[in-house]
């Protein structure tokens, strides 16, 4: 943590996530028009930003800084719960993969290059697509494209620690593969995982953020990022900041966690070097 | 090694078939449903359901689908009634030029910037780079591009607004208009193509640019304090030589295994960046599809876009293995 901290471009990291919890938490309290998120006053639509509201108003003269707001909520709540799921999919499947050396594991790692076969945002257009526009499906439209790459980092994880002395030793002990598997090669691959998700979170809001752009996400009048630039470009070349408030909180967040996961890599594993990138 | 990556096309291939069925056939609960779109009759409804051949059982439509898309038939558009196949090939030149423009601007820009931020490491040139690069790989490729339309097309001037040509393009011999119009000689509408094209590929490119930096520097600062530089050194050999003949080209084998996945995500990124763009390639498609419930075009498009995703990379490792005698 101290050497996390230390890192200057990790910590930066740091106070955009935490700012993003807290006002994710708080939107109700921070927002200056709470009721915003539903209701609309035509007559103030449109407005550039000022004093009263800060990043300007919509086309339905509704705040953008207040939509912003509740619109970190959706965001904290797709990735998180995407990204979760493809982590509890991948790591088993990378596990027992990496682990035992059988026909059975090549199906597992065949299958999940298969899913690498196709671009995710491709893939989750299609799952998308047949699911129907709404928050839950975004969610399982990201996990089942995900899944993959933990499962790809967590086999090549555990095969590179498979046969050192202390896996062995376990096994001779008798313990058994699921004990060796959770107790010793996990805690052991632990922190590749750790900075991958982190990563990964950032990934999943870029991709959510392109579903509810392609009109995919969750329907309006959820403030989405992504659907609220694409609502916006009906407004250009007048309304500049009406497309440019939500790409700049997507930008932020999404950098936010690429810092951190950068810094928790040096923090974590000081073999890796700066500049190296993941999967 | 190239026998072995080609011998496992067609499982590939098989498995993304059957994923893609699966999310068309298995997991609605009524795919004629989904296909008819919401408004359709119940009379529209089975008729498409008997038309497609949805009222056999599932293993039986899977090996039909699989037919049939081996014999190059992905059906026709629900929307246009045009078959889907046709439709996707027709667009692909479109994408392919807009991602080799990207991938060539990400080389020129990626490389040396890397090198430079590798030389000079912690300078303030090394941290520009930086913040380039954090925010390339943060960014969002659709907002970007609304961005650079607002600034250059819109409140500059400078650039077309959307489009990939102004009318109708060349003579088709490749497809790829920039080069068709250097074939006929004719120099005004490579110019015009290549205004359409600049903010699109520029858009596109600035991740890849992230990403070849970031390898670019990485494997330049590994082989900067090995000990053939310091040999080399010794030996008089020009500082700008070492650096830019024999350090480049240990350092680039890290970035050149990046290729393969940069042009991969170039083509993704393109189905936003055409939309913004309006650029009349594989990604505008896949979003008119979208938007007219058009469901068939759209699977078509998955499959199709990982076939190409497949062979490019396969090219990309074939390419490699000629390169790199170690792979061999």
């Amino acid at each position: 943590m101290k050497r996390l901290l230390r890192d200057r471009s990790a910590r930066f990291g740091l106070i955009i996530i935490v700012v993003l919890v807290l006002s994710a938490i708080f939107a109700g309290v921070l927002a200056p028009f709470p009721q915003d998120v539903d209701t609309y006053h035509l007559p103030r639509r449109l407005l550039g930003p000022n004093a009263v509201n800060f990043f300007g108003t919509d086309r339905m003269g509704s705040d953008i800084f207040s939509r912003l707001l509740f619109g970190a909520r959706l965001t904290i709540l797709i990735a998180v719960v995407a990204t979760s799921a493809a982590v509890l999919i991948g790591v088993p499947i990378g596990l027992i993969a990496g682990y035992y050396n059988n026909r059975f594991s090549d199906l597992l790692m065949r299958v999940s290059d298969v899913f690498l076969a196709v671009p995710q945002i491709v893939l989750a257009i299609a799952i998308a697509q047949t699911l129907g526009p709404a928050i839950h499906n975004v969610i399982l439209a990201l996990s089942i494209t995900y899944w993959p790459f933990w499962a790809r980092l967590v086999y090549a994880e555990t095969r590179s620690v498979r046969h050192e002395v202390f896996i062995e030793a376990a096994v001779a002990l008798g313990a058994s593969p699921l004990r060796v598997m959770v107790l010793h090669v996990l805690p052991s691959i632990a922190s590749s995982v750790i900075v991958r998700t982190t990563i990964g979170l950032g990934g999943t809001i870029l991709v959510a953020a392109a579903l509810g752009f392609l009109g995919l996400g969750p329907p309006p009048p959820t403030p989405e990022w992504g659907r609220m630039i694409a609502e916006s470009r009906a407004f250009l070349p007048q309304a500049w900041w009406y497309a440019a408030a939500p790409g700049l909180a997507i930008l932020l967040v999404v950098m936010g966690f690429n810092l951190l996961g950068d810094g928790l890599r040096d923090a974590l594993d000081p073999r890796l070097s700066r500049g190296k990138d993941g999967p | 090694m190239i026998a072995r990556r080609c011998l496992w096309m067609p499982p590939t291939l098989f498995g993304l078939l059957l994923i893609v069925f699966t999310v068309s056939h298995v997991i609605p609960s009524d795919p004629a449903r989904v296909m008819a779109g919401e408004n359709a009759s119940a009379d529209q409804v089975a008729a498409i359901r008997h038309q497609y051949g949805l009222d056999q059982p599932l293993p039986r439509q899977f090996l039909r689908y699989v037919e049939d898309v081996t014999e190059g038939d992905m059906g026709t558009s629900l929307f246009t009634q045009r078959p889907v196949a046709e439709d996707l090939l027709a667009r692909l030149p479109a994408t392919m030029e807009l991602a080799l423009y990207a991938m060539t601007f990400a080389v020129a820009a990626g490389v040396p910037l890397g090198v430079v931020a590798a030389l000079r490491r912690n300078s303030w040139l090394d941290h520009v780079v930086r913040v380039i690069t954090v925010a390339g790989l943060a960014m969002a490729a659709f907002w970007l591009a609304i961005l650079l339309q607002l600034l250059f097309s819109m409140w500059l001037g400078l650039t077309p607004v959307q489009g990939r040509i102004d009318g109708w393009g060349p003579d088709p011999i490749t497809g790829f208009f920039t080069i068709d119009a250097v074939l006929h000689g004719d120099w005004e509408t490579l110019g015009q193509a290549l205004r359409h094209l600049v903010l699109p590929a520029m858009t596109l490119a600035l991740p890849a640019v992230a990403t070849i930096v970031r390898f670019t520097r990485a494997g330049m600062i590994n082989v900067l304090s090995s000990n053939f530089v310091f040999y080399q050194t010794a030996m008089g050999i020009p500082r700008r030589r070492i650096v830019w003949k024999y350090l480049l080209r240990a350092a680039l084998i890290g970035t050149l295994t990046q290729i393969g996945l940069i042009f991969g995500n170039l083509i993704a990124g393109a189905v936003v960046v055409e939309t913004v763009f309006d650029w009349p390639g594989l990604g505008s498609f896949a979003v008119n599809s979208i938007l007219h419930s058009d469901y068939n075009a759209i699977m078509s498009f998955t499959v199709f876009t990982g076939v190409v995703f497949i062979l490019t990379n396969l090219a990309v490792d074939v390419a490699q293995t000629l390169l790199d005698p170690r792979g061999r």
